[in-house]
C-alpha cells in the first residue's frame, strides 16, 4: 500500500536469564504509519508464529502509555526517538522507510533479561516496599481537604506520582542509575503530611535498597530527566540527597 | 565528588588570581610577591596539604564511581543515542578528569617542583622567569591549552552538577547556579589558557 513501511528489524532475542543472547534481523514490510511500534511487532510476531518460530518476548499490558509495562530501547534511546512518551504510544510515522531500527532490551544488572525484550524489574517494587509507604488511621476515611496542603508542594508531588516505574531513567542512565525513579518515590511522599511520619527513615531505606539492588550512581547528566515518559524532573534527585542528608545526620 | 570538586573549584580562583597578575605586564614582579607569599606563609603550606588530599579524594573517588558504574550495564548496547539526551562532557567525566590528571602530572613538573623541591628558586631565576622559559616551546603551549579546554567542560558540567548533588536545586535558584558555572568555566579556563599563549608570543614582558 501506498505510504506504508518497508523496514529491517534487528531485535536482541535471548532464550532466557542464563544464556547469552544475541541480535537477530527480520524485514517487515507494508507497515502502516498509523501503527504504534508495538502493532509493528505485533505484526512480526504474528508472522513467527505462522513460519513456527519463537515470537518476539515484549512486555506489555495498557497500550495507552499509562501502566510502565512496555520497556524497548530503540535505535540507542529508551521508547525510541520521541520524547514524553512510551513505546505502546511511538508510532510508525516517527520512523522512515527502508530504515534499520535496533531494538534491545533495557540493559542493567539489577534489571535482568527475563527473555528477549521483557527484563524483570521487581528491584523497583522492593525499592518502594522498603520505604515507600505512609502510616494512616484504620476506620473511616477523614473528610477531603482536613489536612492543609500548599497548591505548590500539591502540584509536585502530583508531578513526582506521575512516575509509572517503566525504567527508562536506568535505560537511558550511563551508570544504570534508579536515582529518579526513587526520588519521584520519595518526592510523592516527602512533599505531602502524609509523609511526613516516616520522612526521617525514608530515604535512608530507599536509597540503601536501590544500592543494593545493584544500580549505579548519580552523575547528574540528566539523561533520565530527558528520556521519562512522564517528564519526572531531576528536582527530585535534589530533594532526595536532601531528605538523605538529613536522614543521616538525624539517624539514630 | 560535589565536596571536593568545590573545593578544587575554590582553589581554582585563587590560582588563577594570582596567575593573572602577569597581565600586569610589570615584569612579574607583582606574581613573584605573590608567589613568594603562597611559598613561604605557614597557612597556606598547610592548605598545600589540604589542597592535594582534596585532588586525591576527587581523583579516587572518581575513580572508585568510574569502576563501580561500569559493572551496572554488564552487557553494553549495541546502539547508544547519547546526544539524544544528554551533552558528551556530562557523560565524559571521567575521560576529562583523566586528561586534567594527566595534564597535572606535566604541570607540576614544571612549577610545584620547580619551586618546592629544587633549589633553582633564586632571585635571578624567580617562578615568572621559569614560566618564560617553559612557555618557548610550542609543544608545551599546546599540552597547555588542551588541558584548558579540558578543565574548561569538565567545569562546565561539575560546577552546577556539585549543587545537583548537594541538593541545591531550586526553581529560583538553579537558573542562575547554572549561568554561574557556565560563566566561571569559561573565564577560568580562557584565563589560564591565555597566560601560555601570552608568553609564547612575548605579549608580556
Amino acid at each position: 500500500m501506498e505510504g506504508n513501511l518497508n523496514l529491517t528489524l534487528k531485535i536482541w532475542r535471548q532464550k532466557n536469564t542464563q544464556t547469552a543472547g544475541k541480535f537477530e534481523t527480520y524485514q517487515v514490510s507494508g507497515i502502516s504509519t498509523d501503527m504504534s511500534f508495538l502493532e509493528m511487532i505485533d505484526v512480526l510476531n504474528n508472522r513467527l508464529i505462522e513460519e513456527g518460530d519463537d515470537p518476539v518476548a515484549f512486555d506489555h499490558d495498557c497500550r495507552e502509555g499509562i501502566c510502565g509495562m512496555c520497556s524497548m530501547y530503540i535505535n540507542g534511546r529508551p521508547h525510541g526517538p520521541n520524547r514524553g512518551v512510551t513505546t505502546c504510544q511511538l508510532h510508525m510515522r516517527s520512523f522512515k522507510d527502508g530504515e534499520t531500527i535496533t531494538v534491545e532490551p533495557w540493559r542493567a544488572s539489577a534489571f535482568p533479561v527475563i527473555k528477549d525484550l521483557v527484563v524483570n524489574r521487581s528491584a523497583f517494587d522492593r525499592i518502594i516496599a522498603a520505604g515507600g509507604f505512609i502510616s494512616v488511621n484504620t476506620g473511616n476515611a477523614q473528610d477531603a481537604n482536613n489536612l492543609p496542603i500548599n497548591k505548590d508542594n500539591a502540584d509536585d508531588a502530583f508531578a513526582a506520582a506521575a512516575c509509572i516505574g517503566c525504567g527508562a531513567c536506568v535505560a537511558a542512565c550511563k551508570n544504570a542509575s534508579a536515582m529518579l525513579f526513587t526520588s519521584a518515590k520519595i518526592s510523592q511522599l516527602a512533599l505531602l503530611p502524609q509523609g511526613q511520619i516516616e520522612a526521617a527513615t525514608r530515604a535512608q531505606a530507599m536509597v540503601a535498597q536501590m544500592d543494593e539492588e545493584g544500580f549505579g550512581a548519580c552523575s547528574n547528566t540528566g539523561a533520565c530527566e530527558a528520556e521519562c515518559p512522564k517528564g519526572i524532573s531531576i528536582e527530585n534527585i535534589a530533594r532526595m540527597n536532601r531528605e538523605y542528608f538529613s536522614a543521616t545526620f538525624s539517624s539514630k | 565528588m560535589a565536596i571536593t570538586g568545590l573545593f578544587l573549584i575554590s582553589f581554582l580562583i585563587v590560582h588563577c588570581g594570582l596567575n593573572a597578575t602577569i597581565f600586569l605586564n610589570d615584569g612579574g614582579v607583582a606574581f613573584n610577591e605573590g608567589a613568594e607569599f603562597m611559598g613561604t606563609n605557614p597557612i597556606i603550606r598547610a592548605m598545600e596539604i589540604v589542597l592535594f588530599a582534596g585532588l586525591l579524594l576527587h581523583i579516587f573517588d572518581g575513580l572508585r564511581l568510574w569502576l563501580d558504574n561500569k559493572k551496572k550495564r554488564p552487557v553494553a548496547y549495541a546502539v547508544v543515542d547519547g546526544s539524544a539526551n544528554s551533552k558528551w562532557y556530562s557523560r565524559s567525566m571521567g575521560l576529562l578528569g583523566t586528561l586534567l590528571l594527566l595534564f597535572l602530572i606535566i604541570h607540576l613538573k614544571h612549577f610545584w617542583y620547580f619551586s618546592r623541591l629544587t633549589n633553582d628558586l633564586t632571585e635571578a631565576h624567580t617562578l615568572y622567569n621559569e614560566m618564560q622559559i617553559v612557555f618557548e616551546s610550542p609543544i608545551v603551549v599546546i599540552i597547555y591549552v588542551l588541558g584548558c579546554i579540558s578543565l574548561g567542560y569538565h567545569l562546565l558540567h561539575g560546577f552546577q552538577s556539585a549543587f545537583q548533588s548537594l541538593g541545591w536545586n531550586h526553581p529560583k535558584y538553579s537558573p542562575t547556579i547554572k549561568s554561574i558555572g557556565a560563566i566561571y568555566a569559561v573565564v577560568i579556563s580562557a584565563t589560564f589558557a591565555s597566560m601560555p599563549i601570552a608568553f609564547y608570543f612575548h605579549l608580556i614582558h
